[in-house]
C-alpha cells in the first residue's frame, strides 16, 4: 500500500510538472538514459528504430522545451494550456529497484479558443532513487493515436 | 453560381499574383477537385502496402474514395470504394484484406479483386429478364480510368485522357528514381505506418510552402537554435567529435542563415512541378556511410554510385499532391478535405539492401520532422492557418509572388531561378500557371 500511495503521488507529481510548464523539472523526473515515447499504436513492443510520434531522451527533451520556450515558436504564441486527470493506477511489478505500474489518463488542451481532448494510458518503468522514483520509460499510448491529428502535438503527454 | 459570381476565373491568375479567392472561395475548391484533382495523375499509394492478394489500402482521389487494391494475378486496381447495386461503401476499414473477393455488408454482392461482379444472392432467378446481371458493365464496381506503376509508386488519374504518368512527371520523376536508385537493389518497400496530420489551410498553400527556401531560417528558427545548443554540446563529448546527424537535420534550419538560401536553386517543370537542391549536405564521412557506399560500389560500380549520391535533391513537388524528399526516403501526400481543409498523409521508406543505420536515419528525420508531434512542420501549419485566415479577409485583393520576378531563366523547358537567388518565387508561379491552365481547359 505505501508503494501504492508513492508512486500515485509520483504520476500525479509529473502529470502537474507537465500542465504548469515546468518542463526542467519534468525532464529531471527522468534517469539519464530515460526515454520518453508515444508509440503510433499499441502493438508497438519498443521506441528503438520505428516509427513513433515521440521517442525522445532527455537531449531531444531539452530541444523540444528550448523550442517552445523559443520566442519565435510561432506555434506556441500562446503557450497551450493543458489539464491532465490521471487515474486507474495499477501496480503490474515490483522490486527492490523499482516498480512497473499503469495507469489512464484524460488531458484537455486549450489553444487560443479551441478545446482538444485526449485520453490514453500511461505505463511508467520506474527506478528508485535516494531522490525518490526516476522513470526509465514513459510509454504513452494515445486512445486516438491511428486518428488523423487535428494539428499536431507540442508539449507532451 | 460560381460563373455568375466571377465570370472569368483566368483574370484571377497574373504571372506575378494571385487573387486571393483561389484560395478561399468554396465553389472554386470544388471547380478545382473536378477538373485538376480527379483528372490528373494523383498518387494512390506504394505497392508494396498492399502486398498479398486481397490486401487493399483506402485513397482518397478529388474527392471520390477510393480502394487500391492488389489481385490474385498480382495486378493493383484502384477501384471507387462503392457497390453498385444501392452505394453501400464497400471496405469500412482504412486498410486490410478483403479475402478471395470483396463483398458488400448490406446485400452480399461480391466482386473479384478487379471490380467485376462475381455473385449476387439468388441473381440468377431474381434478375432474370432485366437489364442487371454480369454482362452490365454497370454492376461492376466502377474502376480509376487509368491505373500506371512507376517503380512501385502507383498512381490513379479519374479521366480516359490526357498524359501518361511518365508523360505527366517529366523531369520530376528524378523524385522515385533518386530514391530507389539510393538501395543497392534499386527498390525501396514502405514502412508501414502512416502519420495523418489536418492543416486548417487550402491545399494550394502547403504546396507552396514545399519549395518556398526563404521560409525555413523564418519559421524554423526556434528548433534549429535549439537543436544547434545541444548538437554542439554532444559534439564535445563525443569521441569522433560529431553528434548524432538526426541533430543537424534540424540545426541546418538555423545555421543555413537567411542570406545563405539564395545559394540553392529551384528548377520548375510543366504541371507545376518542381525541385529544390539539397542544403543539408547529406554525405557525411562516418563509419555507417562508409559501409553503405561500399555495398552501392559493389552493385552498381564507382561511376554509377557517384552519378546516384551525386544527385542533389531536398525536395521534389509533384504538383497537385505530392511531396517527395527523395534522398531521405519520404513523402507527403496531400488530401484536400474542404477548402479550408487539408490532409496530409506521410510515408516513409527502407531502401532494401541498405544497412540499418541508414534507414535509422531516415527514420530519425520522419519521426522528429513529420510526427503528429513535429519538432517543424507545427510552425509551418500555424503559418498555413494564418494565411488562410489573412486570405478569407477583405483586407486585399492579391496574393504577391513576386520575389525576383522576371529574373526566371528559361531554357530546355523548364524555368530555373537565377544565380544566387534561390528564394525565388518561380515555385509558386509554376504552380498557378498550370493551375490557371488546368482550370481553364474545362470550359
Amino acid at each position: 500500500m505505501k508503494d501504492q500511495h508513492e508512486v500515485e503521488q509520483f504520476l500525479y507529481q509529473q502529470a502537474e510538472l507537465l500542465d504548469t510548464k515546468k518542463w526542467q523539472d519534468w525532464i529531471d523526473l527522468f534517469t539519464p538514459d530515460g526515454i520518453y515515447w508515444m508509440p503510433p499504436n499499441a502493438s508497438y513492443k519498443t521506441w528503438d528504430g520505428q516509427p513513433a510520434i515521440f521517442a525522445e531522451d532527455k537531449n531531444l527533451m531539452t530541444v523540444r522545451m528550448n523550442r517552445v520556450l523559443h520566442p519565435d515558436a510561432w506555434s506556441q504564441r500562446p503557450l497551450w494550456e493543458t489539464n491532465h486527470v490521471v487515474s486507474n493506477v495499477v501496480i503490474e511489478k515490483s522490486s527492490a529497484k523499482g516498480v512497473t505500474v499503469r495507469s489512464r489518463f484524460h488531458m484537455m488542451e486549450l489553444r487560443r479558443d479551441d478545446v482538444r481532448h485526449f485520453a490514453g494510458s500511461y505505463r511508467h518503468e520506474l527506478v528508485k532513487t535516494k531522490g525518490g522514483y526516476r522513470i526509465k520509460l514513459q510509454r504513452v499510448d494515445m486512445t486516438n493515436a491511428q486518428a488523423a491529428y487535428d494539428y499536431v502535438l507540442q508539449v507532451w503527454v | 453560381m460560381l460563373a455568375e459570381r466571377i465570370p472569368d476565373l483566368s483574370k484571377f491568375v497574373e504571372p506575378d499574383r494571385v487573387r486571393r479567392e483561389v484560395y478561399t472561395d468554396a465553389d472554386i475548391f470544388e471547380l478545382e477537385m473536378q477538373r485538376i484533382h480527379e483528372r490528373v495523375w494523383i498518387y494512390c499509394g506504394h505497392e508494396s502496402q498492399v502486398p498479398k492478394a486481397g490486401d487493399y489500402y483506402t485513397v482518397q482521389v478529388g474527392r471520390q474514395p477510393m480502394l487500391m487494391v492488389r489481385g490474385a494475378d498480382g495486378r493493383i486496381s484502384v477501384l471507387y470504394n462503392r457497390c453498385p447495386h444501392r452505394g453501400n461503401m464497400m471496405c469500412g476499414d482504412r486498410s486490410g484484406n478483403a479475402g478471395e473477393f470483396f463483398r458488400c455488408s448490406y446485400h452480399a454482392w461480391t466482386f473479384k479483386h478487379d471490380g467485376r461482379l462475381r455473385s449476387i444472392p439468388m441473381g440468377d432467378a431474381a434478375y432474370a429478364g432485366t437489364r442487371w446481371g454480369k454482362n452490365n458493365p454497370d454492376c461492376d464496381m466502377k474502376r480509376a480510368s487509368r491505373v500506371e506503376n512507376y517503380r512501385g509508386f502507383v498512381f490513379a488519374s479519374l479521366a480516359h485522357d490526357g498524359p501518361s504518368l511518365k508523360d505527366f512527371l517529366g523531369k520530376s520523376i528524378v523524385a522515385f528514381d533518386d530514391m530507389c536508385d539510393r538501395s543497392p537493389e534499386g527498390e525501396v518497400e514502405v514502412v508501414p505506418n502512416c502519420f495523418r496530420v489536418i492543416q486548417h489551410s487550402n491545399w494550394k498553400i502547403f504546396l507552396e510552402n514545399q519549395l518556398d527556401a526563404l521560409h525555413p531560417s523564418v519559421v524554423h528558427q526556434s528548433t534549429g537554435r535549439a537543436a544547434h545548443d545541444v548538437e554542439k554540446r554532444l559534439a564535445k563529448k563525443a569521441k569522433s567529435g560529431e553528434a548524432p546527424l538526426s541533430y543537424h537535420m534540424l540545426s541546418a534550419f538555423a545555421t543555413v542563415t537567411i542570406d545563405k538560401w539564395d545559394n540553392f536553386q529551384t528548377i520548375n517543370y510543366p504541371y507545376g512541378h518542381c525541385v529544390l537542391t539539397g542544403y543539408m549536405g547529406l554525405r557525411p564521412q562516418d563509419p555507417d556511410t562508409l559501409a553503405y557506399d561500399k555495398i552501392m560500389i559493389k552493385a552498381y560500380g564507382k561511376k554509377r554510385f557517384e552519378e546516384i549520391v551525386g544527385v542533389n535533391i531536398h525536395h521534389v513537388l509533384i504538383y497537385p499532391g505530392l511531396s517527395v524528399q527523395s534522398p531521405l526516403q519520404q513523402l507527403r501526400a496531400v488530401r484536400p478535405l474542404g477548402v479550408d481543409r487539408t490532409l496530409t498523409e506521410i510515408w516513409h521508406f527502407r531502401l532494401k539492401g541498405a544497412p540499418e543505420a541508414i534507414y535509422r536515419r531516415s527514420l530519425a528525420y520522419y519521426n522528429l520532422v513529420n510526427s503528429p508531434a513535429t519538432l517543424i512542420n507545427a510552425d509551418d501549419l500555424e503559418n498555413f492557418w494564418k494565411c488562410h485566415q489573412g486570405l478569407a479577409s477583405e483586407g486585399g485583393d492579391w496574393v504577391s509572388f513576386g520575389r525576383h520576378f522576371g529574373r526566371d531563366i528559361e531554357k530546355d523547358g523548364h524555368v530555373e531561378t537565377g544565380p544566387n537567388m534561390g528564394t525565388s518565387e518561380a515555385p509558386m508561379r509554376g504552380q498557378m500557371k498550370a493551375w490557371a491552365q488546368y482550370m481553364g481547359n474545362g470550359k
